[in-house]
């Protein structure tokens, strides 16, 4: 019963979400001052022997200094240069390629049923990376709605969390390029969370949070809610953005883990236009108020 | 005793479905892409020949690309005798470099076996011979350091007979070497864990679990961003868990005679798995630990970290059969074999029990007393010590206003950056603990308290210097590494000792993951609380979750060692560094 205690945060807010708390995140700061770092060590007092020297010291001059070398009077330096590279590189250093399509799915609605895709790849080590994103939609005979290729350096700022930096080309719609800073990590609760700015070469300041938590039924069996707003500093008609926000998102996908790689699923997903945005869509003769419910899959490797 | 020798009975461990026919290696054929027998022959005497090659590893129905020695998963056990001098010649016939380090021995460094520290590595169809006098007796075993090999079948047992009588006596000497079976490619594993936290964790938390958790505890560990259930990384969900080589239905037997002193030379040749070891209907006397004799510790279950090896004698009275189990630390499998008077027979297997927890004390905080060895000198003021500071406050698991990641605690020494995800904020020394999953056991265990070593360790000088290392990670970006740093940032720059120096080294985890970690070519004692001479000498040294534990090393090797966390896949994502000894001459 008491599992079911998790429920609500299922339906935490999404603005608790918002970049500033992310700085919070990282860190839940205490009044360390109150605990002396020492007095907390049980082991001095498993080990009363005071003669033995209890803070760090350099290694005497005898200890010598500089790259570990002694190999190279052996086999000589030539022969030791390869296998020094390797295991330094190996260790490390590597580099890997990560591709996820998180959502690949039919949407199945009022009027013309439509599809959407978000997909991303990393290629990088463990601190700095390459991200490419890709998202769109739109409904089946008529062109996307929107298509958008992001193309990111990133950076790790925390142990959860990277800073990302880089473009964003649009494709459907009038033609827009925009420079993107975001952030994308795990903030506690395990919500995986991507936020980001974007400023179009027309000046449009606009913003995107996502944010989705994994629920485990079973070991294999997935929930998963998800949350999307999206920000304009200013309203674009041509593009249906009103000023403030734009449009939210919430969406309950139930996937199966046929292994960790590949999942089909179901779920529903709700979306509103708001505010002038609303308007914008009445006045176009769409409904700013969406339920889609999906089918698709989600695999990485 | 009954004519036995332990000479004669050493490799002769009855084996179904051994075939007697001579494998490919030994009748001067190619073992490329032969078949890769289970279990392993014996090579003793002057010039011992080491052949690696690669070929299919079958397993319960199931296949896996090998790569061995000598044909067989493990390899040869390789027998030498103190005071002789060993010749190891080793043939790689591979297409790709290769090496085998010798774990546990004392030797000249650059014999030592690991490619980019002691030697350049042995090329592809290339030879190598590390000839060099035998020191020590024991048990011990080897493996491959060059890249992923040794979890693919590149390990064996070593043992040592000793130049004199063994203090140890036994009418029979078995080995039992653990390990793992996978048909993934290791480099296949190394990527998923990269890639997906708890990718081969079938028993997290979830809506159904059965876990004795509250809703406050879960959402505690969600707020914290970490898995109670993260004990071992690479699970029986892929692992068959091997007991020299056969999977636990392949039927592994240890025949024995009523009242006969069995010794049981234990290796845990695994890449990434501790072992929970048990006897249902046998105490275990342990007799040994990394090869070093200690005064008998007789227990019921016994936990071993990786590439750790235990002696133990058993001693059955009547006729009978005995499974010896080998559960996994995180209860995902276990590796079986039988100890039976009568060939064939067969006792029951226990059932898996339910997986462990992480709890508070992996966090590195408020150890209960229940780990702690109050029978240890000096304890009870420890005890007295934790009361008064992190007092967790009515629950045991209220975590508010702390943090799991003050910086400010560690010592400057430590680069902090995004490849530390945790601080330990009181890392107690553990080395009363007897491993995750056996502080709950109602039966005898043991602890590195509990060792004591037999005979006098040589130098028992005061540590003229400390260093403290901590160990760190992030487990959700598979970042592992020592002092925040991964190897690849610090390669140029080794851990340095003064030949003949005394150092007591102090190793904190900040991590919630146990690591085994090994220095090369040296023993150190492990400051358990016994007098100097008595303090227990090992190669390899558990530092539990959260917590700390602290050796006294005398750095009288010279040469350069690598200094790792044993977990194959911590070492190969950072976790391991170079110890450079001076030369004597160096001292002046």
């Amino acid at each position: 019963m008491e599992r079911l205690l998790y429920l609500p945060f299922l339906g935490l807010p999404l603005l608790a979400i918002s970049t500033p708390a992310l700085a919070q995140m990282q860190d839940m700061p205490m009044d360390h001052g109150a605990h002396d770092h020492h007095a907390m060590m049980m082991d001095e007092a498993a080990e009363p022997d005071i003669t033995v020297p209890t803070t760090q010291a350099p290694p005497p001059p005898a200890a010598g200094s500089g790259p570990a070398r002694a190999a190279d009077a052996i086999w000589g330096a030539e022969a030791m240069a390869a296998s020094r590279e390797e295991l330094a590189h190996h260790m490390g250093a590597q580099t890997r390629l990560f591709m996820m399509a998180d959502r690949l799915e039919y949407r199945a609605r009022d009027g013309a049923n439509g599809y959407l895709w978000d997909a991303q790849a990393r290629y990088g080590g463990d601190l700095n990376a390459l991200w490419i994103k890709s998202e769109g939609e739109g409904s089946f005979g008529k062109k996307p709605e929107q298509a958008e290729v992001q193309a990111l350096y990133s950076h790790a700022i925390g142990p959860w969390f990277d800073l990302q930096a880089g473009v964003r080309q649009d494709f459907a719609g009038p033609d827009r390029t925009h420079a993107v800073i975001g952030i994308q990590g795990l903030a506690p609760y395990q919500f995986e969370v991507d936020a980001a700015a974007f400023l179009s070469q027309k000046g449009d300041l606009t913003a995107r949070v996502e944010a989705e938590i994994d629920q485990r039924i079973t070991q294999r069996l997935i929930i998963q809610p998800r949350a999307e707003v999206k920000l304009s500093a200013q309203d674009i008609p041509e593009l249906g953005i009103g000023a403030g926000l734009d449009t939210a998102e919430l969406g309950l996908r139930l996937r199966y883990e046929v292994t960790r790689e590949f999942a089909p699923y179901i779920g529903v997903a709700q979306e509103w236009k708001l505010g002038q945005s609303a308007d914008y869509a009445r006045a176009k003769g769409d409904d700013p108020s969406v339920t889609n419910f999906v089918a698709g899959i989600r695999f990485w490797f | 005793m009954a004519g036995f020798t332990r000479r004669k009975l050493f490799g002769t461990m009855a084996l179904s479905g051994a075939s007697l026919a001579l494998p490919n290696w030994a009748r001067g054929m190619s073992i490329s892409n032969a078949t890769i027998r289970s279990g392993f022959d014996e090579v003793s005497g002057g010039a011992i020949k080491l052949t690696i090659g690669n070929g299919t590893h079958r397993v319960q129905g199931r296949t896996s690309h090998a790569v061995a020695v000598n044909g067989s998963v493990p390899g040869p056990l390789i027998r030498l005798k103190e005071g002789t001098i060993a010749q190891l010649a080793i043939h790689n016939m591979l297409d790709v470099d290769s090496s085998i380090h010798w774990h546990g021995l004392l030797l000249p460094f650059q014999y030592d076996g690991v490619p980019g520290v002691s030697f350049p590595g042995i090329p592809a169809g290339g030879h190598f011979t590390a000839t060099f006098p035998v020191r020590q007796s024991g048990t011990y075993w080897w493996h491959s350091h060059s890249g992923l090999q040794e979890q693919t079948g590149h390990y064996g047992p070593l043992v040592i007979d000793p130049a004199g009588a063994d203090p140890v006596q036994a009418d029979r000497d078995y080995v039992l070497l653990l390990s793992e079976f996978t048909p993934l490619s290791p480099h296949t594993i190394f990527d998923k864990l990269k890639k997906g936290e708890g990718y081969f964790n079938y028993q997290q938390t979830s809506w159904t679990d059965d876990y004795p958790l509250t809703g406050e505890q879960r959402r505690m560990w969600g707020k914290m961003r970490m898995m109670p259930t993260d004990i071992l990384d690479v699970t029986g969900s892929t692992y068959t868990y091997l007991a020299n080589g056969h999977g636990p239905q392949e039927g592994l037997e240890f025949l024995f005679s009523p009242g006969e002193r069995i010794r049981l030379r234990i290796i845990n040749g695994s890449a990434m798995t501790f072992f929970n070891i048990r006897i249902p209907g046998l105490a275990m006397s342990v007799v040994a630990a990394d090869g070093q004799n200690i005064r008998p510790v007789e227990v019921d279950e016994f936990q071993i970290g990786v590439a750790e090896t235990y002696d133990v004698i058993v001693e059955p009275r009547h006729e009978g059969v005995y499974t010896i189990a080998a559960e996994s630390m995180d209860r995902s499998g276990m590796a079986v074999a039988t100890l039976t008077s009568a060939p064939g027979a067969r006792a029951d297997i226990p059932a898996l029990r339910n997986p462990p927890l992480l709890t508070m004390a992996d966090m590195g905080m408020n150890h209960g007393a229940m780990e702690m060895d109050h029978s240890t000198m000096g304890m009870n003021h420890a005890s007295v010590a934790m009361d008064k500071v992190a007092k967790p406050g009515s629950s045991a698991m209220d975590m508010s206003g702390m943090s799991m990641r003050d910086t400010s605690l560690l010592p400057d020494t430590v680069k902090v950056g995004p490849g530390i995800d945790m601080v330990s904020m009181a890392p107690v020394d553990r080395m009363g603990f007897p491993g995750l999953g056996l502080d709950k056991v109602a039966h005898r265990t043991l602890n590195y308290r509990k060792l004591s070593a037999l005979e006098a360790n040589p130098d028992t000088r005061k540590p003229s210097r400390f260093m403290e290392l901590h160990l760190t990670g992030n487990m959700e970006r598979y970042m592992w590494s020592f002092d925040g740093q991964t190897f690849s940032a610090v390669s140029d720059q080794p851990i340095r000792f003064a030949y003949n120096e005394r150092v007591r080294v102090k190793l904190v985890n900040d991590t919630m993951m146990a690591h085994p970690i090994h220095l090369h070519g040296h023993f150190f004692e492990l400051v358990n609380g016994e007098d100097a001479p008595h303090q227990p000498r090992k190669h390899t040294v558990i530092v539990q979750p959260g917590g700390s534990a602290q050796f006294d090393l005398t750095a009288n090797e010279p040469g350069d060692w690598a200094f790792h966390c044993h977990l194959l896949y911590h070492m190969h994502a950072g976790m391991f560094q170079i110890v450079s000894v001076a030369s004597p001459q160096e001292n002046g």
